[in-house]
């Protein structure tokens, strides 16, 4: 497989179907996919493979991409590692794109790392932000303009890594999903659909799902970059939306104290504390949580503590990076804006 | 039937660890301060590893690739009832990213054939990427499972085996051999027989006894060693050049609470909180 440099190459999204439509992830990529073509003047190009897939592509278009590669065949009705890793390739070596983005999904993350085996080329995991910039090797000095920078925590979450290929293009990387904003749809916009039908024999689809079992998203407080927790302050079960809300706009997990949990605000399985989960986000928002010691124990080595309470003498701000004394009602809708506008 | 096993397995350091205390006066992590460990879901790989052993009889590889003090998580490999451990160690395949692993394991797995089934942890605490299985598989040109919870049957050249999605669980067929990626969803880990320990405790490479001025260890004490030429590894597709990915910076998240800062509760205020954190990395 033969690597080649295409500076003026389009930048890709994969576009994950899933069910007949279009996974969320695919679309955030889409805006982030968006600004990095515009800063290199490209197209942006939506990758989709399955069966029978061509209408998904106008959703792809009007979510921003200027053309989609639909590879249609009926061996890609359900996903399967080695048959979509073989159409992937087989279109990435024809068109040569300088970028292809994928989410870090279970798909995403199955199915990337096998393209980039087969064509020898860089990829970088789960990164949280994607820019362009130019590069100095710093042994040969020879810079390298306009490269996609990978950036991703590392270690643990202990640091942020920018990685970048010079060579192995494309550069490939998959993203974490609600980390990118979800673009507006824009109706009547337009893009060209570029279908081909992949070189694939029933041979290619290795492996057989014998059977699905659908499971409740379970909470999962001890794997989340960033928990937006609610306590007795939140008020009732209802205004729970609100910490959900955003939570949402952050790709958050939820947590909550024990009093929240208690007067039956939320189920104790998003317990935050001693006698709950023990946490070590990126980000910790605390909503009208007091912050007894039980609570902060199970929160306290989270690398950042965002709190909002009305009662200025709350222990919470005590460990708090950033604390804001006011009603959450008021402070969290502003920042669910702020945060929807990526100030 | 019996089968040939091979696991890989990984020593890492452990970033669970990682706390205030761990940080440095600057903020960068002081990698010293925090103990090498097995890596978690390569202990749940070895586990499955040894249950199939147990089920159908075979044999249990492990390898893994590292600095010569990686050794340790062999031993651990032969208290829990590993048959043969393999270090591959070389200077030459320092700063590999994962298309480099890949390739210097595809070349070790090669090296220990026969196989059914290839192993792994699904990802490493270290970088976390869970991308070295599937590269591997794609190496070896072997299908995959990934994020696999449990194996129902191995039988009649097939494995069927419970794997992790995004929308719940699935349960996939496919043949021999193929190569698996474990979750921590997996049957915990058994502990080291204490029998194990006494017998292979002192199990060690021909290079490290030399160093400590011994002679070579008996065959069933041997951890064999392997470099690049002896897997017959291309070294132009190992260590750093054979790594597309490079480290352009890396900045340290500071883990003490110290500054605070309040917060006008304004849309100015947060907006430049929110700012403040999409600038930092800490939000997207």
């Amino acid at each position: 497989m033969d690597n080649v440099i295409n500076r003026r190459g389009e930048v890709w999204v994969f576009i994950e179907a899933v069910h007949g439509k279009v996974a969320d992830i695919s679309l955030e990529l889409l805006s982030k996919g968006r600004e990095l073509a515009d800063t290199l003047h490209v197209a942006l190009a939506g990758m989709l493979l399955g069966k029978d897939v061509s209408p998904l592509a106008r959703t792809v278009i009007s979510r921003g991409a200027d053309k989609v590669y639909v590879g249609d065949h009926p061996l890609l009705e359900r996903y399967q590692a080695n048959a979509y890793a073989k159409a992937a390739v087989e279109l990435i070596a024809k068109h040569h794109p300088q970028i292809v983005i994928y989410g870090a999904s279970a798909i995403g993350r199955d199915l990337a790392p096998r393209i980039a085996s087969a064509m020898r080329a860089g990829l970088t995991a789960d990164c949280t932000d994607l820019e362009i910039g130019d590069h100095e090797d710093p042994v040969t000095k020879e810079v390298h303009k306009d490269l996609l920078y990978q950036i991703r925590p590392a270690f643990g979450g202990n640091i942020i890594a920018t990685i970048v290929n010079t060579w192995g293009w494309p550069q490939m990387a998959t993203v974490r999903e609600g980390v990118m904003r979800m673009p507006d749809e824009v109706a009547g916009r337009t893009g060209d659909v570029i279908t081909a039908r992949p070189e694939l024999a029933l041979a290619d689809v290795i492996t057989n799902v014998l059977g699905e079992e659908p499971r409740e998203h379970k909470v999962n407080l001890k794997g989340a970059r960033v928990i937006v927790a609610g306590g007795s302050g939140v008020g009732s079960k209802d205004n729970f939306k609100l910490v959900y809300d955003l939570a949402n706009v952050l790709g958050a997990a939820v947590g909550a104290s024990r009093a929240a949990v208690d007067k039956g605000f939320i189920d104790k399985a998003h317990q935050v504390g001693q006698t709950g989960t023990t946490v070590r986000p990126a980000l910790y928002i605390a909503l009208g949580i007091s912050g007894q010691v039980q609570h902060r124990a199970g929160m306290d080595e989270s690398a950042k503590v965002v709190a909002i309470n009305r009662d200025p003498d709350a222990p919470i701000f005590s460990i708090a990076h950033y604390g804001v004394v006011a009603d959450l009602n008021d402070v969290v809708p502003m920042m669910i804006r702020a945060i929807r506008k990526r100030v | 039937m019996p089968y040939n096993i091979v696991v890989l397995a990984k020593q890492v350091p452990d970033t669970k660890a990682v706390t205030a205390k761990a940080m440095k006066d600057d903020g960068t992590v002081n990698r010293q301060a925090l103990p090498a460990i097995f890596n978690p879901d390569d202990l749940y790989a070895l586990e499955l590893g040894l249950t199939l052993k147990d089920s159908y009889g075979g044999r249990v590889t492990v390898i893994t690739m590292g600095p010569p003090q990686a050794a340790e998580i062999l031993r651990e490999s032969l208290y829990r009832g590993a048959d043969k451990v393999v270090l591959v160690t070389d200077r030459r395949a320092a700063a590999s990213d994962t298309l480099a692993t890949s390739y210097i394991l595809s070349c070790a797995v090669r090296a220990a054939a026969p196989f059914d089934l290839v192993i792994c942890g699904r990802q490493a605490i270290d970088g976390d990427t869970a991308q070295v299985g599937p590269q591997l598989a794609e190496k070896l040109g072997l299908p995959q499972m990934t994020y696999v919870e449990s194996v129902e049957s191995v039988s009649g050249g097939k494995i069927t085996a419970r794997r992790n999605t995004d929308y719940g669980a699935e349960v996939v067929e496919g043949p021999l051999p193929m190569l698996l990626t474990i979750t921590d969803k997996a049957k915990p880990p058994r502990y080291p027989a204490m029998k194990r320990v006494m017998q292979f405790k002192k199990a060690t490479t021909a290079a490290a006894a030399a160093a400590a001025g011994k002679t070579p260890p008996d065959d069933h004490l041997l951890i064999d060693e392997w470099n690049l030429d002896h897997i017959k590894a291309d070294v132009d597709r190992c260590g750093q050049k054979g790594s597309p990915t490079n480290v352009k910076r890396i900045q340290a998240i500071v883990l003490t609470g110290s500054s605070y800062k309040q917060i006008k509760p304004n849309q100015e205020g947060v907006e430049g909180l929110i700012h403040e954190l999409i600038e930092d990395h800490t939000i997207g």
